[in-house]
């Protein structure tokens, strides 16, 4: 049985005037110890699909199952008990200011009635786990964005949930600090078996930790799969955009020309055959390198680069296929890079 | 400068004022309070929605706090008569005090748990919290410092209106300063009574101020 099975989900916002669609027929399979990345521009209807994974947003149509229960067969106080069972953390942390750490680890606790002498002891263990223990008795103000969101790992793990929902969690952190995020994810995956689905509008977060991702863009779900074959070999525009879109930053130039341009990645055996000085040797023609980065993706390195071929359009058919024999993954690139 | 007999009616009329003041603030909040939890939990964006109750409180709140207070005095003296038997001294003043206070309570409760933040609402919520839990655990707790502000405010502000209705034989300070400054031009124990109803007021804001940054945690 799948963790998390979303069926024909439809999630439509009445607006004054108009109809809002933020989701549209989604279907999607989570399957248990997962990290699954939902990755899509602003505005995608990332963050609603999460919300209806744990009902805070009631679906228009379609539905969710949670290990097999339907969530909309639940009543109130199913549902919350099967909600506390479903971690959330959020990008702006939303811990309680009044709290201690201690305290906030320990409310989930409280709404479900454990003993406090229990729960406490539970909060130093999850302190532990997050490497916040010397923070026990501060209150949030006091911390940083990283030690908070810490907080809210902790807190989000004391009812020992199967599921730990990610909206955005690591979108107000610096680089290194994200790095760290995801690292303590990767750690809680690991060693709890807990299923986690990551939001995101950033590539990079996928990367480095999911092991499957789907695509969402304007209310559709475009693109799901292993991140390895979606990184290698995206199809849908979507994708293509929010996969080149991290690379931007790092360009020297704003926009690079060339009459038609390819996206190679390469793979751990391939990275090391000079493929760029064999095809330019090959063809006795000149070849662009636009952009080259190398990559973290699922544990291994991973090398992409986007050449401009030069013209004449035989000689570029020549020189994909050339490319894919040598089992590269290749794709076209119509966007400015 | 004071015989035995007016320093004895200043002492009397400062314990009727603070008793006016207090009592009257309490059932203040035993009406307004709840009140005020109500326009919160029901409106727009409220933990349960209901535009009629909302449309309901909304309504009294603002016409119970557009009548002046020394109208509502004299409006409530039958209703006041009814409840503690006599319309005139400290304890019958508390009768209208109360009333003019809960709406205006209300509104102040409202706004302060209106600016408890919706994503910790929402994080609680995803935690399995039922609304009560979130009102009493959430909402009441993280608007705390607000919420004393809200009620030291409206203190100075009953204990103003508990003077106000010594102009109609409520008893207190008020009372003690209409009669000898107001009809027998004694302006000397006017002004003692006025000194010392600025004096109690500074107590209870700083009083109010003071506890209101001890239970704050927000702070560095
Ligand atoms: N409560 C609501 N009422 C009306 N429209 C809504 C509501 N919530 C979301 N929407 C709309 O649904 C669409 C998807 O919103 P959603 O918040 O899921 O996007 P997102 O992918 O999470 O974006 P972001 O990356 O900016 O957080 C948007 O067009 C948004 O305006
Ligand atoms: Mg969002």
């Amino acid at each position: 049985m799948s963790e998390i099975e979303i069926k024909n989900l439809t999630k439509t916002f009445k607006a004054k005037d108009l109809n809002v669609t933020a989701l549209n027929n989604i279907n999607l399979t989570i399957e248990k110890g997962d990290i699954f990345g939902i990755i899509g521009m602003s505005g995608a209807g990332k963050s609603t699909l999460v919300r209806t994974i744990n009902f805070l947003e009631r679906p228009t149509d379609g539905q969710v199952f949670i290990e097999g229960v339907d969530l909309a067969t639940l009543s109130e106080k199913e549902l919350r008990k099967k909600r506390s069972k479903i971690g959330m953390i959020f990008q702006s942390f939303n811990l309680l200011e009044q709290k201690s750490v201690t305290d906030n680890v320990c409310f989930p606790l409280e709404l479900a009635g454990v003993k406090k002498k229990e729960a406490r002891q539970k909060a130093k263990e999850l302190l532990k786990t997050v490497n916040l223990e010397e923070k026990a008795k501060v209150y949030p103000s006091q911390l940083s964005g990283g030690q908070k969101q810490r907080v809210a790992i902790a807190r989000a793990l004391a009812t020992e949930p199967d599921i730990l929902l990610c909206d955005e969690a690591t979108s107000a952190l610096d680089p290194q600090t994200t790095e760290s995020i995801l690292q303590l994810l990767k750690e809680i995956n690991e060693k709890l078996g807990i299923t986690i689905v990551i939001i995101t509008h950033q590539m990079s977060v996928v990367t480095s930790i999911c092991n499957k991702v789907a695509i969402i863009d304007n209310g559709d779900l475009v693109e799901e799969g292993a991140v390895e074959e979606i990184f290698e070999s995206p199809k849908s525009d979507a994708a293509k955009e929010l996969i080149l879109d991290t690379k931007i930053r790092y360009s020297p130039l704003d926009v690079l020309e060339a009459e038609r341009k390819v996206r190679i990645v390469f793979s751990e055996n391939s990275a090391y055959e000079p493929v760029i000085a064999n095809l330019i040797l090959n063809f006795n023609a000149p070849v662009n390198i636009l952009k080259a980065d190398t990559r973290n993706v699922g544990g291994k390195a991973k090398g992409e680069m986007i050449l401009g071929l030069p013209e004449g359009e035989d000689l570029q058919e020549q020189m994909i296929s050339w490319l894919k024999e040598r089992n590269l993954a290749v794709t076209e690139v119509k966007e400015d890079v | 400068m004071f015989d035995q007999k007016v320093i004895e009616m200043i002492l009397v009329g400062i314990k009727d004022t603070l008793y006016m003041t207090l009592v009257s603030t309490f059932f203040g909040y035993v009406l307004g309070l709840p009140m005020g939890i109500i326009l919160n939990v029901t409106r727009k964006e409220g933990l349960r929605p209901n535009r009629i109750i909302y449309g309901i409180g909304d309504f009294i709140c603002n016409i119970v706090r557009s009548v002046p207070f020394l109208i509502l005095l004299i409006l409530l003296i039958p209703f006041t008569k009814f409840v503690v038997g006599k319309s005139y001294g400290s304890t019958a003043t508390i009768v209208p005090l109360v009333i003019c206070a809960a709406p205006y309570i209300a509104r102040v409760v409202e706004s302060s748990l209106n600016e408890v933040d919706a994503g910790v609402i929402e994080a609680a919520k995803a935690m399995g919290a039922s609304n009560l839990q979130i009102i009493f655990k959430v909402l009441l707790v993280e608007a705390r410092v607000s919420l004393l502000t809200g009620a030291t405010i409206t203190t100075g502000i009953l204990l103003g209106y508990s003077a106000m209705s010594g102009t109609v034989g409520g008893g207190g300070l008020g009372d003690i300063a209409v009669r000898y400054g107001y009809y027998r031009w004694q302006a000397d124990i006017m002004i003692v009574t006025v000194v010392l109803l600025i004096i109690i007021f500074q107590l209870i804001q700083n009083f109010g101020t003071a506890l209101a940054r001890f239970i704050d945690h927000r702070k560095h």
